[in-house]
């Protein structure tokens, strides 16, 4: 852990005051994951700046239908709020799906898309990893990679987002509300986090002066079908090898409209639209969501490790879909598979 | 006996609850300074240069210790070997030399007013390496592993035996790196009282243990240092051999003239030690009737460079069961990472997994109901040395945990039972333990106002021994629980070993029992002293202590309240203090056992495993607190389930450094992998073993439990995955 500077910000114009001011400063909520990154030297941050009594903490109805989220909420909260458990199933199951108990109730809802990296190098300094060090190269891609992305990864870095809320808001198309000194805009959740490509160290597209004040919800919100189901190596409080949310609405016996978003598989929670469309007016049957499965991980490579996961990515749209289309979501509290 | 036997709960439990019981790393001191270590980047190599300078320029850092201005410490590599360190080898010396043995090591102490500013110091700290070529993997080093003696012989000729079997299986178990992750992080607070003398708060399952250490590595007489680990948050075996915290917190606090404290991060735990990776291979021939004819047995494991670890794996298996040809073979093979450690069980619990795992295949291939085939190999008599056993209820252990498991409604055919959309399994094992007693010496200090003072250097590492010391000593001493009082863990107490290896319950009460003998002796005396004595007349060998009163039990009871004896005889106080000392005997074998029955329930499409029921049948001589029993082997049924199912060391053998090391990425069960866990004590009256009939539990909860879940996975999916653990993506392959 470095020495650093703590300052409160009084208003969200004063956040980001603060931090154009301090590129390298970090604004902190929840710290959940921050806290950790510095104990381990991995964030090295000049400044905190606590944004944790700005007034962001609100779970307000959007004209249009929706919900707008706070970005202090924390997901504990997010979680059991009415509106949510009830209009948004498949975002509270999915954060019920993350973490313990405890660190839900310190986890913001801003810091949970902000959250970085569980690969194993990317936490020692010790060892090489473009993302914490650009250009010291990539030791999970010949090291260990069983937690690793099969789709959309680059010669640069292999890692993965860990995310659950994050599947559950790709595949509900929230907006991202960030301020910044130009004032404020709205990023598409598609749009908010990035590929690795050539420049791993940049998780989202997040101006570093810039910060998020919400997350909408559209009104659109699958309450009748949707699943989220998360496979990982013990039954709860472990990162998802691979995770699935599924949401189905049906016009008669056919699927009107589908979304299918992938955890622990890619830099970002993975979407692809044309495999929805490609569902849209298709029966929720069996080899219907095998073909999307199909389509789903068409370009997924495995490395030494994790080319299990695709298979198992397979499998596990099947069943999320399945879950889905019979109104029998996974339980996050029983562990047994529907 | 009032309380022994009972469920009695902790003594120490409002203690510990409330924050009162303090641990290492509480102990303060005016002048306190914190330490951080610096540890190795590389597995091996030499420390080209250390750049303190930055370290030092941060305000409140007081000086940066290195192999290069480090205070004295002693060259003999002998004077670093402690009581249980391998007799092969010589002990890691931290801040010794510029050589790097492991990655992780500790290289550099930064000392600082403020813990905060030490570790800050620490991240500022520039070392330079020469990397030396090293091996961290088993696989790749098994080929140049090298033969060490093992404890037990063969028997007849086990080769030919094989060969001529009609019914042969062999096979390769893999255990994995796993470490012990006790929840309290290792800690020392050495306090620097000024007058040459150190007190030394210390995680250690053996305070003496650490105490001889420190004297001999800093050239200290016993008189000098004091060490005390009062409370412990968790051993596991980890804290058997000094760890180098405390030779570092030592060494800080002599350089500086002040107490130091110095407390690990999870992160560098993870290069104390650990339970070393194990190819366990077992090669098994059998008559088509169900009985073993021999049985082969081969462990390859790791060890480092500079220490030959190695413990009984294959021994086991000529035991536990009947085959008139056994042969064993132990190899260790050289990697560049520290010594392993004793983990709860060792040897025991690596062995028998394999061991038991095996014996599950052969009752496939012999198709026979795998309790079936057990009970057809049983031996009433221990196969090493053709002894008899002081007692061995294995066989109750097996039919009390069927029945309560149900195991009578077993469909033997793989993937036969279902429940919806998973596959149900059932598998079993048996697990065995040596029941071990050591000298030890306890002092019991009886005051007139019928309070008893018990103490004994053994540490309590969470298993309950403070809570069935005052039992024993309340039923032996005929005192209520509540009058008696309990020291443990302090170096200047009564001589006892290291907590380890499930001896502490027998060799502690048995103290207890001479010690109370004497006290009682004392007694008898002054009651007979008293004027007009109900005693008087009495003979020593009637005299019991109860209910607070000397009493003559073949005289209905007859007898003086202890208080008012001593009051006669103008004591304030009995004090006594005796060894137990062990003797050696071979006529008979010592043994604890278990039966362990696993239910799984898997997803037959996603391969996600659940353990939805253990039931684990126990023979264990006397238990002394059912309470806290339980809690042993449910803690090691636990263990099990991790052993099996979660718990692996990741090693990347390209940077030869371990890169899990934290409880998020290394897996151990939580609640919701643990579901209902049932425990019996088989009885198992045993007056041979030793007077009280105590053989102790800490290790054979664990012992086999990996491989009545494996072999559930395999019931129930018609899979054997082999390698541990059993994950999604190995089932699925």
């Amino acid at each position: 852990m470095i020495d650093f500077q703590y300052t409160r910000a009084a208003d969200i114009a004063d956040a980001v005051r603060q931090i154009a001011g301090d590129p390298a400063a970090k604004f902190i909520a929840g710290g959940t994951n921050l806290i950790d990154l510095m104990k381990e030297n991995v964030e090295r941050p000049s400044r905190l700046i606590d944004i944790s009594r700005l007034p962001l903490r609100e779970i307000e109805e959007t004209p249009a239908g929706g919900l707008r989220i706070g970005a202090l909420v924390p997901n504990s909260d997010l979680a059991h709020h009415p509106l949510v458990a009830e209009r948004y199933p498949l975002l509270a199951s999915a954060i019920l799906a993350g973490a313990s108990a405890q660190l839900r109730n310190m986890a913001s809802t801003g810091g949970n898309l902000l959250q970085r990296t569980r690969c194993y190098y990317f936490y020692d300094t010790a060892t090489p990893c473009n993302k914490r060090a650009p250009g010291s190269g990539c030791a999970a891609r010949y090291g260990l990679n069983r937690m690793h992305a099969i789709l959309g990864s680059s010669d640069a870095c292999i890692a993965t987002h860990p995310s659950d809320m994050c599947v559950a808001l790709a595949a509900l198309e929230a907006k991202v509300h960030v301020a910044g000194p130009g004032g404020e805009r709205v990023i598409a959740f598609a749009d908010f986090h990035r590929l690795p490509g050539d420049t791993p160290e940049r998780d989202t597209n997040l101006r570093v002066d810039e910060i998020i004040t919400a997350v909408e919800l559209p009104a659109r919100s699958f309450a009748a079908h949707y699943s989220y189901l998360k496979i990982r190596d013990r039954l709860s409080y472990a990162f998802a090898l691979v995770a699935v949310a599924a949401a189905l609405e049906f016009d008669r016996d056919a699927i009107k409209e589908v979304r299918l978003a992938l955890g622990g598989v890619a830099h970002k929670p993975w979407r692809d639209v044309s495999v929805e469309a490609a569902m849209r007016g298709a029966p929720a049957s069996r080899a219907s969501f095998a073909r999307a499965a199909e389509a789903m991980l068409r370009d997924a490579r495995g490395f030494a490790h994790n080319a299990f996961k695709i298979e198992l990515a397979r499998r596990a749209i099947v069943r999320a879909l399945t879950q889905a289309a019979a109104g029998t979501p996974q339980s996050q509290s029983v562990k047994k598979i529907r | 006996m009032a309380y022994i036997g009972t469920p009695t709960s902790r003594v120490d439990g409002t203690a510990k609850v409330t924050g009162t019981a303090k641990y290492a790393g509480d102990a303060a001191a005016p002048g306190l300074a914190y330490g951080a270590v610096v540890t190795s980047t590389i597995p091996k190599g030499r420390i080209a240069k250390i750049d303190a300078g930055a370290a030092l320029r941060v305000a409140g850092v007081l000086d940066v210790l290195s192999h290069e201005n480090r205070p004295r410490m002693a060259r003999r590599t002998a004077a670093y070997k402690d009581d249980v360190a391998p007799e092969q080898g010589s002990p890691f010396r931290p801040l010794y030399d510029d050589k790097i043995l492991f990655s992780g090591q500790p290289i550099a102490l930064v000392l600082a007013e403020e813990w905060e500013i030490a570790r800050f110091a620490a991240t500022l700290v520039r070392v330079e390496y020469d990397v030396a070529p090293f091996v961290t993997d088993l696989h790749v080093e098994r080929e140049r592993a090298f033969a060490v003696e093992q404890p037990h012989k063969p028997r007849g000729d086990a080769d030919n035996a094989h060969a001529a079997a009609a019914v042969r299986h062999e096979a390769e178990y893999f255990i994995p790196i796993e470490h012990h992750n006790p929840i309290e992080l290792y800690a020392s607070t050495v306090l620097w009282q000024g007058d040459g003398k150190l007190t030394v708060y210390d995680k250690t399952q053996g305070v003496q243990n650490v105490g001889n250490y420190l004297c001999a590595v800093f050239n200290l007489k016993p008189v000098e240092l004091r060490v005390l680990s009062p409370f412990m948050g968790g051993g596991f075996g980890s804290g058997l051999r000094p760890q180098y915290q405390v030779t570092l917190a030592v060494l800080a606090a002599r350089a500086l003239e002040r107490p130091v404290r110095l407390v690990l991060t999870r992160q560098q735990m993870y290069a104390l030690c650990y339970r070393p990776a194990t190819i366990e291979r077992l090669v098994l021939g059998a008559e088509r009737g169900g009985t073993l004819d021999s049985v082969g047995h081969e462990a390859i494991a790791v060890t480092s460079q500079y220490e030959d670890f190695a413990r009984n794996d294959t021994g086991w298996s000529g035991q536990l069961y009947k085959s008139r040809h056994a042969k064993y073979v132990h190899r260790l093979a050289r990697v560049d990472l520290p010594t392993p450690s004793d983990m709860r069980a060792p040897g025991a619990t690596t062995g028998v997994y394999g061991l038991e795992c095996a014996m599950d295949e052969l009752a496939v291939a012999l198709k026979l109901d795998p309790v079936e085939l057990r009970l057809r190999c049983y031996s009433d008599r221990d196969q090493h040395e053709d002894i008899p056993y002081t007692s061995k209820k294995l066989r109750e252990c097996y039919r009390q945990g069927a029945a309560v498991f149900g195991w009578d409604r077993r469909n033997r055919e793989p993937r036969s039972m279902r429940d919806g959309s998973e596959l149900v399994g059932w598998g079993m094992a048996s697990g065995v333990w040596e029941a071990l007693q050591m000298d030890t010496a306890v002092r019991i200090v009886l005051g007139a106002n019928g309070h008893a003072e018990i103490s004994c250097a053994f540490s309590d590492i969470g298993t309950g021994t403070y809570t069935i010391v005052a039992q024993v000593a309340a039923d032996l001493l005929g005192l209520p629980l509540e009058a008696v009082t309990v020291q443990l863990g302090d170096s200047t107490l009564p001589q006892a070993p290291v907590e380890g290896g499930s001896w502490t319950a027998a060799s502690v009460s048995h103290a207890i029992a001479k010690t109370a003998d004497e006290i009682r002796k004392e007694l008898w005396r002054l009651a007979k002293a008293m004027p007009n004595s109900p005693l008087a007349a009495s003979r020593l060998d009637d005299i019991a202590l109860a209910d607070g009163r000397i009493i003559d039990k073949k005289d209905g009871g007859r007898g003086v309240p202890m208080a008012d004896a001593m009051r006669h005889g103008r004591r304030d106080r009995l004090a006594c203090e005796s060894t137990n000392t062990v003797k050696e005997d071979t006529s008979h074998a010592r043994n604890t056992h278990s039966a362990i029955f696993a239910e799984v329930k898997v997803d037959e499409e996603l391969g996600v495993i659940r353990v939805t029921r253990v039931v684990s049948a126990v023979a264990a001589g006397r238990i002394l607190n059912t309470k806290t029993a339980r809690s042993q082997i449910m803690g090691g049924v636990v263990g099990g389930i991790g052993m099996a199912l979660h718990e692996e060391t990741l090693v990347d053998h390209t940077l030869g450094r371990m890169m899990n090391a934290n409880i998020a990425e290394y897996h151990v069960p939580v609640n919701a992998d643990v579901h209902d866990i049932e425990v019996i004590f088989v009885d198992e009256p045993d007056d041979l073993v030793n007077p009280l009939g105590i053989k102790g539990v800490g290790e054979i909860g664990i012992v086999g439990v990996a491989a009545a879940v494996a072999n559930a996975v395999y019931h129930a999916t018609g899979k054997r995955v082999r390698d541990l653990p059993i994950t999604v993506d190995k089932l699925l392959r």
